[in-house]
């Protein structure tokens, strides 16, 4: 509970209408895509850099936690207030400040939803590449805070790719600015890359400058099903090793098609083992070229089938495929464990034969699917709550799964970060004087461990 | 029995996700999570969890709905937070009692037959088509309306409800199909010329047309307020009446009886009988939306419709879309001589309508709705065309509080322009 005058003096900085305290407004607040679930003592939606500033320096005073949050829409559990405290929404900030088609940059408030902001610059011939699928209703903030990813990565690279500049409010309430509008820079610490990522421990992110490219003139889109798990790794490396690398590879395994197939019905034949989505984009004239060439590079690789899309309308048929695997998993368990390991994309098929005897071995369903393109591979481990043991059954397998990843120079998460939800595992990739580096850092710039507590690795 | 507990499956399948925040109205107003469907999902889960109140946080929350399935549509785990809303509503009203306003929508649409319901209609009137100061206090809520007039555009009240005008049956030509046309209250008692053009068009095509005088309120208003009760005894009335006359189709021209006919009655009211839900699958098989209707039957609008050259736009009804019925019209309606269509930015975006939703929460309501008056201007059409009165009547509040000329027209009234009237 908080005192009744931290929060009077709260509501003087951002209003009372901007500040809640009710039973469900708290639990409102108090979950995210992790089904973890915590409950606040305040959500506070401050309307300026100012503001949060003046918060944040109260709370440090007052030694109270504050939990930073964008859309709410983490795997992780990065915004949950655990332990209780302030929820600070920053989505009020929602503001596009500004689109320089002559420096291709961009400036912009946390809130803004990232498909807004992917349309905006479209419209004026540009292009904002990174794409998490919660783009739709997922805040530019929350993207940089994650250092969320995409199908298009493998071509494009991750949000951190794209960050030049950010305007961070401190924990003890001081308004820094890091990088900058310039693509070159080398005076001082990286604090941009750092913060990327950083999942709301080090700073609240109240403004980013984002790099754009030129917008691709046109894509193209195939679905090619391979009758092995080999044929479609291979097919990955064959692609990228001729020198053509697509703007997504999108892989999906056999249990996931299995999946998709008995509930929607798509027709994928029965020797398909794996399907890859492969999509090129750029030229128009240079797409075609680049779209036969891969098709002649896959064929010997034990292709079942290769459909082309001719048009967006069949493109969207293609990607229709993909989409319906998240709503045809719970066929398989109602709950999910959703984990996203990276290796070194020629190891794919070597942690996908790991998963399977882990799988095997632990007796529980993983479904895998994901960006084949860049080794991050999505593994759901599948349960039901309900059974007894189960979840804990779940857990050990999941850390046999992150210790394959990590045999193979690999890494536990590509895209959804720590959180709460990874740290049980964390030791078995930061280790030492590594991790003591890092709770430096955050000790450095959070002395009385405010913000975000808890989050990414015990202190 | 808990209301909550024949939405406990529901409740389950949410994980939380947030996809919904793009899509729902209600969010996009508010900008406040309890608003979202998601929100509103978690709450009912401590609901249903009994470690939340029926109070007014509660009360206010759920009422941050338009229950426009918009979220549903969209939903990667297929969760119906429509009906999940509505069972919230219900436990609200059962512990808390009714409104003010939904006794008075409960006790007409209930109690009367919709011949006579007119003088009644126009007592409701008062709640129903004057603003009600929005309340930011669910506490609010609960007290007698103010009857007051605020700047909403007021529509008129037709001087012969339509179905005192005709027969019971209208007999058509012998081999063709026998319909029933379920007219709904906003066409009986406000816009009579969508009845009249439906019947114009039905019988240009050789229906017999069969509209039952019994007929009832569909229940959706009883619905949107929690009075789930009224929906029941309505729902099984409306069955009995439609089951009696034997038809090939039942017709609705007003997408919201359609969605009760075809979605709600088996999905809400059937759920805790399957008897009772046999008999409402089966009616629901039957219903189908005029438009749909009359393409299937084969109608070439090139004979029927509008003359004169006419730039239209369309609105897709929340409760046409949800039923996937987007092509139908379009398709009609471009075949139409004349007839010119637009696509508005956002033809799928709710009206911000939502029954209860625009009582409680004018200002928001208008709020949503003032992206749609402006896609609409921005198409310089003539006319904005929607397959639902609700809709309709929505739509022109918003067209003449901005100062457009638009009209605003039922698809089937484009589509009966050369033989209608």
């Amino acid at each position: 509970m908080l005192e009744s005058r931290i929060l009077e003096n709260i509501k003087a900085i951002v209003g009372s209408e901007n500040v809640a305290t009710e039973r469900q407004d708290l639990l409102c607040y108090g979950y995210d895509a992790t089904q973890m679930e915590f409950l606040p003592d305040a959500v506070v939606h401050p309307g300026s850099v100012d503001e949060i500033a003046q918060v944040l320096k109260l709370a440090n005073a007052e030694k109270i936690r504050v939990f930073p949050r964008g859309a709410g829409s983490g795997f992780t559990g990065g915004a949950l207030p655990k332990g209780g405290g302030i929820v600070l929404v920053v989505t009020r900030l929602n503001r596009i400040l500004r689109i320089d088609t002559e420096n291709l940059i961009a400036e912009v408030e946390p809130g803004v939803v990232t498909e807004q902001f992917q349309m905006a610059v479209e419209k004026q011939g540009l292009f904002y590449p990174p794409d998490p699928a919660s783009l739709k209703f997922s805040t530019l903030g929350g993207n940089v805070s994650e250092n969320a990813g995409g199908p298009r990565c493998v071509k494009y690279g991750v949000t951190r790719d794209f960050v030049m500049g950010l305007e961070v409010v401190l924990p003890t309430g001081e308004v820094i600015r890091t990088g900058g509008e310039t693509y070159k820079g080398v005076v001082g610490y990286d604090l941009t890359r750092l913060l990327c990522g950083s999942e709301g421990t080090l700073g609240v992110i109240t403004k980013i400058i984002l790099k754009l490219l030129p917008l691709p003139e046109a894509k193209k889109t195939m679905l090619t099903i391979f009758d092995s798990i080999d044929g479609a790794a291979r097919a990955v490396s064959t692609i990228i090793g001729n020198k053509i690398i697509p703007t997504t590879l999108e892989f999906m395994d056999y249990a996931t098609l299995q999946c998709v197939e008995k509930r929607f019905n798509l027709g994928i034949p029965e020797n398909g083992r794996a399907v890859l989505i492969i999509e090129v984009d750029g030229d128009r004239e240079l797409i075609e070229k680049q779209a036969a060439r891969i098709q002649e590079l896959v064929k010997p690789l034990g292709l079942v089938e290769c459909k082309v899309a001719k048009d967006a309308a069949e493109s969207e048929a293609l990607w229709k495929v993909r989409r319906l695997v998240s709503p045809s998993l719970r066929d398989v368990n109602p709950d999910k464990f959703n984990e996203d390991i990276v290796v070194p994309r020629s190891k794919v098929p070597d942690v996908i034969r790991s998963i399977d005897k882990i799988q095997q071995r632990y007796d529980i369903p993983i479904v895998n699917f994901g960006h084949a393109g860049d080794g991050n591979i999505h593994v759901n481990v599948m349960i039901d709550k309900t059974v007894p043991g189960m979840e804990e059954k779940a857990h050990r397998a999941i850390g046999e799964v992150f210790q394959a990843a990590l045999d193979l120079n690999g890494t536990m998460s590509g895209e959804h970060g720590v959180g709460l939800a990874k740290q049980p595992y964390i030791h078995l990739e930061l280790k030492g004087a590594q991790l003591a580096a890092m709770q430096a850092v955050k000790k450095a710039l959070d002395p009385n461990n405010i913000l975000n507590p808890g989050k990414m690795f015990p202190l | 029995m808990d209301p909550m507990k024949r939405v406990e499956k529901d409740l389950k399948k949410c994980v939380k996700c947030g996809a919904c925040r793009a899509h729902c109205p209600a969010f996009a107003a508010f900008q406040r999570e309890p608003a979202v469907a998601r929100g509103k999902v978690a709450l009912s889960q401590h609901l249903l969890a009994k470690d939340i109140e029926l109070d007014d946080q509660t009360y206010l929350a759920m009422s941050k709905c338009l229950l426009c399935g918009s979220c549903v549509e969209k939903c990667p785990n297929e969760v119906p937070t429509d009906e999940i809303v509505v069972a919230a509503r219900e436990a609200l009203a059962e512990q808390r009692g009714l409104t003010t306003f939904h006794k008075a929508v409960g006790r007409i649409i209930k109690n009367r037959r919709m011949m006579s319901m007119g003088a009644a209609m126009a007592a409701l009137l008062g709640p129903l088509f004057f603003r009600k100061v929005p309340a930011t206090s669910g506490l609010r809520l609960r007290f007698p309306l103010p009857f007051i007039g605020g700047k909403r555009h007021i529509p008129q009240l037709a001087k012969k409800p339509f179905l005192s005008r005709h027969p019971e049956i209208i007999q058509g030509e012998p081999g063709k199909p026998r319909i029933v046309y379920f007219v709904g209250c906003m066409t009986n008692f406000v816009y009579t010329e969508v009845g009249e053009a439906a019947l114009a068009l039905f019988r240009h095509l050789g229906c017999t047309v069969i509209i039952p005088k019994d007929q009832q309120c569909c229940g959706l208003p009883g619905m949107s307020g929690g009075d789930m009760e009224t929906v029941r005894e309505l729902a099984g009335r409306n069955l009995a009446i439609l089951e009696k006359h034997e038809a090939d189709y039942v017709v609705t021209a007003c997408a919201t009886c359609g969605g009760a006919l075809h979605k709600f009655y088996p999905t809400v009211v059937g759920k805790r009988n399957p008897e009772l839900l046999q008999r409402l699958q089966a009616l629901a098989e039957k219903t189908v939306d005029a438009a749909v209707l009359l393409q299937k039957l084969g109608l070439h609008p090139e004979e029927t419709g509008a003359g004169d050259a006419m730039k239209i736009t369309y609105h897709d009804p929340c409760h046409l879309r949800t039923r996937a019925i987007t092509r139908q019209p379009r398709e009609l309606l471009k075949a139409a001589t004349g007839v010119q269509l637009v696509e508005m930015e956002g033809a799928d975006k709710c009206c911000g309508l939502g029954g209860t939703f625009n009582v409680y929460h004018y200002d928001r309501s208008m709020q949503i709705n003032a992206g749609k008056s402006e896609a609409i201007r921005q198409t310089g059409a003539d006319a904005v065309v929607t397959g639902c009165p609700g809709c309709m009547m929505q739509l022109t509040d918003g067209l003449k509080q901005s100062g457009a000329p638009t009209r605003v027209l039922h698809t089937l009234e484009v589509l009966a322009r050369k033989i209608g009237n």
